[in-house]
């Protein structure tokens, strides 16, 4: 009996620890999600194709012969140069149009990186070597792979990073100004366009390091983000929309409840677990977790 | 009657083309795959281009449709009309229920939970295979029969599609120009304003989002008799942004700019075939411009430029659109 | 007779009180005033009488009803009406069916019927089609009933927000700054169809930043300030009151 609890117990923490994993990449795409939101009140459906094209792009540099460290760092500016793109030809030609219409245009967005994705690498679904070892790791009672460590560490280091950014940083805070009134930012001298185009660099490069950091324990194929990027965007309203560290705290809690409700109840409906979270809590907390009410001035 | 000019031009349209050309694949399989889209098109028209509201999710009711008339036909033997109501009274339970906590939200939030929903249901259509029939999905439905005639070819098939197309567009047509479809309009216009004239707002998103999702459920009941099988691919998120898409491209708060949008959208599939590999690609890509460079819809588009001619000929005529205007810069 | 009347009412968002116990009562039939400088709390009042926001405390009674709980929509059908300060026009619509909007709450159609298109709803249709068009006349906007709301100037868009609470056949109407924006000809205008509405019976409830409309129209002006009570009393008693002189013209005078 005791050992019963024991072993239940074990596996609790075990899908925890992977949970908590998994949850930090619906944290960084969530994060992406948010930054766009912030800066430019667009909600980016092309968010999870950053993250396979992250992904995507490692495994063809290293198919060509770079070297790892190398192929990882030209990946993410590979994506960047996305980001900027998606920002130049699609965002800011579009200014103006409607909620709906913004949808359209970053779906479009997504089916057309998908598409080219496709061309590129075919439908062949690829595997990604680990930073370090697929050795794994036993840590109290969950067992790790270390990329399993990698994708925590760099998702802390990196949340930490971009909340100095907007906190501490000129251009953070400029950004900021932007998401709160652009009229007002112009008129202060701040380069609304160019804030705009970072804050879409930004948020492709996290995607980017997102989709390297998965790939090596989920696999990559041409259409791997969809999932990965409606979580994200789950992700982000459960942390209530426009709350960069809520997006944070929504993916965590998204990834480690999937993780054990996969584990606990029924694997099959994993993909829907996150679905039924945002339904509940929107359910009682319209604006997500850590999100505001806004009141129209009438 | 002026205010029905249009849907008769059109109805005749839709009449003539099989009669002129009754073994032509593009008219009677292409033609009922665009008059089904129709149905799906002008019903969440509705919901998103007159009420303002918007639903990632619609493909779900699409699917219950669908599935109720697959099983209760298949598993229980029941008569495939009363099925298909059985699945309207199904989805009008469904989409009441649901309505309640979703339409509180706007926004973002209201596209994150009607995107939740259409992929939960869509997973339980996946998932519970033993009435589903899982992935592999659910075949030999039978067909639909009417005073003892089987619809059992393209051509019949099309003027049974056709019918209900038909009735749909009108259906719409006539609630927008009533005290209903004002109401809706108000929704749109201006939410606070709606309520201080007495409108009841959350009744009435609410009753537009049941109305738009009976249309759905009708449509997938027909689906899926006139394909005989039925599986939860056609029902998944990536349709129901298809038909968000025939709203929004063809133009929103237009009835014949959805038409429109569904007749663009399910041709343009099908010429990209050609292209093979880069069918994505260019999907895509046309997504992204027919949005960015005509944002008010490919429908009224088309006609400022017809008009714009016209106008040009028989001497300038100026007539400013503001309000298009002030309707694409609202949220 | 009081029709409306509001006993200790309070809001606050957060810290800040933007209304403190305030109490007033409007009579039927009157034009009632409610003036102070930016940020008294006007249109906050305004907005706790149509249940946009909810008091923090105290109450509104309305006809002898408790107007507390109370949805927007249910508030509208106890006949209160109001235009905006920030205008509210339904800019997807035409003029006229704006105003046709405003004659919701006298038609039944619902989305049934609507859809079948019976012979009760052309009817009702003609009917709305007349009123609408009798609210419009009232403010001198026949001429414009096809346009699309969106292309008239802000002058007419006021006139189009009183034509469409007209419509719904109001025993009380909250005017929000009608003559704001307005230049002499039209705040003329806009005064003359107050008298109207008022000769027709309707209770005005009037915020306004124009004194010279506020001091000959109105029978009695309420002063706000910081969301207080300054002074109450018909406009001769209110211009000579110390206190309302003291808080728009400062301390010095």
């Amino acid at each position: 009996m005791l050992s019963e609890v024991k072993l239940m117990f074990d596996q609790i923490i075990q899908f925890l620890a992977t949970g908590l994993s998994i949850g930090s990449t619906y944290a960084l795409v969530g994060l992406g999600f948010a930054i766009i939101y912030n800066a430019s009140g667009v909600v980016n459906f092309a968010q999870g194709e950053f993250v396979m094209l992250g992904a995507m792009s490692v495994v063809g540099l290293l198919g060509a012969g770079v070297p790892y460290p190398l192929a990882l760092l030209v990946a993410i500016a590979i994506v960047t140069l996305v980001g900027f793109s998606l920002n130049k030809f699609a965002i800011e030609p579009a200014r103006g149009a409607s909620v709906v219409a913004t949808i359209i245009i970053t779906i479009g967005a997504s089916i057309l990186l998908r598409g080219a994705a496709l061309l590129i690498w075919g439908k062949d679904i690829f595997s990604m070597p680990a930073f370090t070892g697929d050795e794994p790791i036993q840590i109290g009672a969950a067992t790790l792979v270390p990329q399993n460590l990698w994708i925590m560490g760099i998702t802390v280091i990196l949340v930490l990073g971009v909340r100095y950014f907007f906190d501490k940083t000129l251009i953070g805070k400029a950004i900021l100004a932007c998401s709160c009134n652009k009229t007002a930012a112009g008129l202060v001298g701040i380069n609304v366009k160019l804030m705009l185009l970072t804050s879409y660099g930004l948020s492709a490069a996290i995607g980017a390091v997102a989709g390297l950091l998965i790939a090596p324990i989920a696999f990559t194929s041409f259409d791997a983000g969809t999932m990965l990027g409606l979580k994200g965007f789950a992700a982000a309203i459960l942390g209530g929309m426009g709350s960069s560290m809520g997006a944070v705290a929504g993916g965590l809690v998204l990834g480690v409840l999937e993780s054990l409700g996969a584990g606990l109840i029924s694997s099959g409906y994993k993909d829907a677990i996150a679905f039924v979270i945002i339904l509940a809590v929107l359910f009682f907390k319209p604006s997500g977790l850590f999100g505001f009410k806004s009141v129209d001035r009438v | 009657m002026n205010r029905l000019k249009g849907f008769y031009v059109y109805a005749a349209v839709v009449a003539l083309l099989p009669i002129l050309f009754p073994d032509n694949y593009f008219v009677t399989v292409v033609g009922a795959t665009i008059l089904l889209n129709v149905i799906l098109a002008v019903g969440l028209n509705l919901f998103i281009g007159y009420a303002g509201q918007i639903s990632l999710g619609h493909a779900a009711f699409f699917g219950i449709g669908a599935y109720s008339s697959a099983v209760l036909t298949t598993r229980f033997e029941l008569n495939a009309w009363l099925a298909m109501l059985v699945g309207l009274g199904l989805v009008y339970v469904i989409a009441n229920l649901v309505a309640r906590p979703i339409l509180k939200l706007k926004g973002h939030y209201l596209a994150m939970a009607t995107l939740g929903f259409g992929i939960i249901v869509n997973i339980i259509l996946v998932q519970e295979s033993s009435w589903s029939g899982g992935p592999d999905g659910l075949g030999d439905i039978p067909t639909l029969s009417l005073f003892g005639f089987d619809i059992d070819t393209d051509l019949r098939w099309y003027g049974m599609i056709a019918f209900f197309s038909l009735a749909a567009i009108l259906v719409s047509l006539n609630i927008i120009d009533s005290r209903a479809g004002r109401e809706l309009r108000a929704v749109h216009g201006s939410e606070f304003a709606a309520q201080m004239m007495g409108v009841d707002t959350v009744r009435t998103r609410t009753n537009v989002f049941v109305l738009s999702a009976m249309f759905a459920s009708l449509a997938g009941s027909l689906f899926a008799h006139q394909q005989a099988f039925v599986s939860p691919e056609s029902f998944g998120f990536g349709f129901s942004i298809e038909i968000v898409t025939m709203v929004v491209l063809g133009g929103m708060a237009s009835t014949y700019g959805a038409v429109f949008g569904a007749i663009v959208l399910t041709l343009l599939p099908e010429t990209l075939v050609v292209f093979e590999d880069y069918e994505m690609l260019i999907f895509g890509g046309i997504l992204m411009g027919g949005m960015i460079f005509m944002p008010q819809g490919l429908f009224v588009f088309l006609t400022q430029k017809i008009r714009t001619v016209l106008n040009h000929r028989s001497g300038p005529s100026p007539k400013p659109q503001d309000a298009q205007k002030t309707l694409e810069c609202d949220s | 007779m009081t029709i409306l009347q509001a006993v200790n009412l309070d809001k606050h968002f957060g810290g800040v009180a933007a209304v403190t116990d305030l109490s007033f009562s409007v009579t039927e039939g009157e034009i009632y005033s409610v003036i102070g400088p930016n940020g008294a709390g006007k249109t906050t009042l305004f907005n706790m009488l149509c249940g946009y926001y909810v008091p923090s405390g105290g109450s509104i009674t309305f006809a002898g009803k408790d107007l507390a709980g109370m949805e927007t929509h249910q508030i509208a059908a106890q006949g209160i009406s109001r235009t905006f300060q920030n205008l509210q026009v339904f800019y997807n619509m035409t003029v006229l069916e704006n105003v046709m909007v405003g004659c919701h709450m006298r038609t039944r159609t619902g989305l049934i019927k609507a859809a079948l298109r019976l012979p009760s709803v052309i009817r009702e249709e003609r009917q709305v089609r007349e009123w609408s068009l009798e609210a419009l006349t009232l403010c001198g906007l026949e001429h414009l009933a096809d346009r699309e709301a969106g292309s008239l100037p802000y002058g007419e868009l006021k006139r189009l927000e009183i034509a469409r609470a007209l419509a719904s056949d109001p025993k009380f109407l909250a005017m929000d700054e009608p003559a704001a924006g307005l230049n002499d000809t039209e705040t003329v205008e806009m005064r003359q169809l107050i008298q109207r509405l008022k000769e027709r019976g309707i209770t005005i409830l009037l915020v306004e930043h124009n004194m010279g409309l506020v001091m000959q129209i109105s029978d009695r002006v309420l002063v706000l300030g910081f969301g207080c009570l300054l002074a109450e009393g018909t406009p001769q008693e209110v211009q000579n009151n110390p206190a309302v002189i003291k808080a728009y013209l400062g301390e010095d005078v």
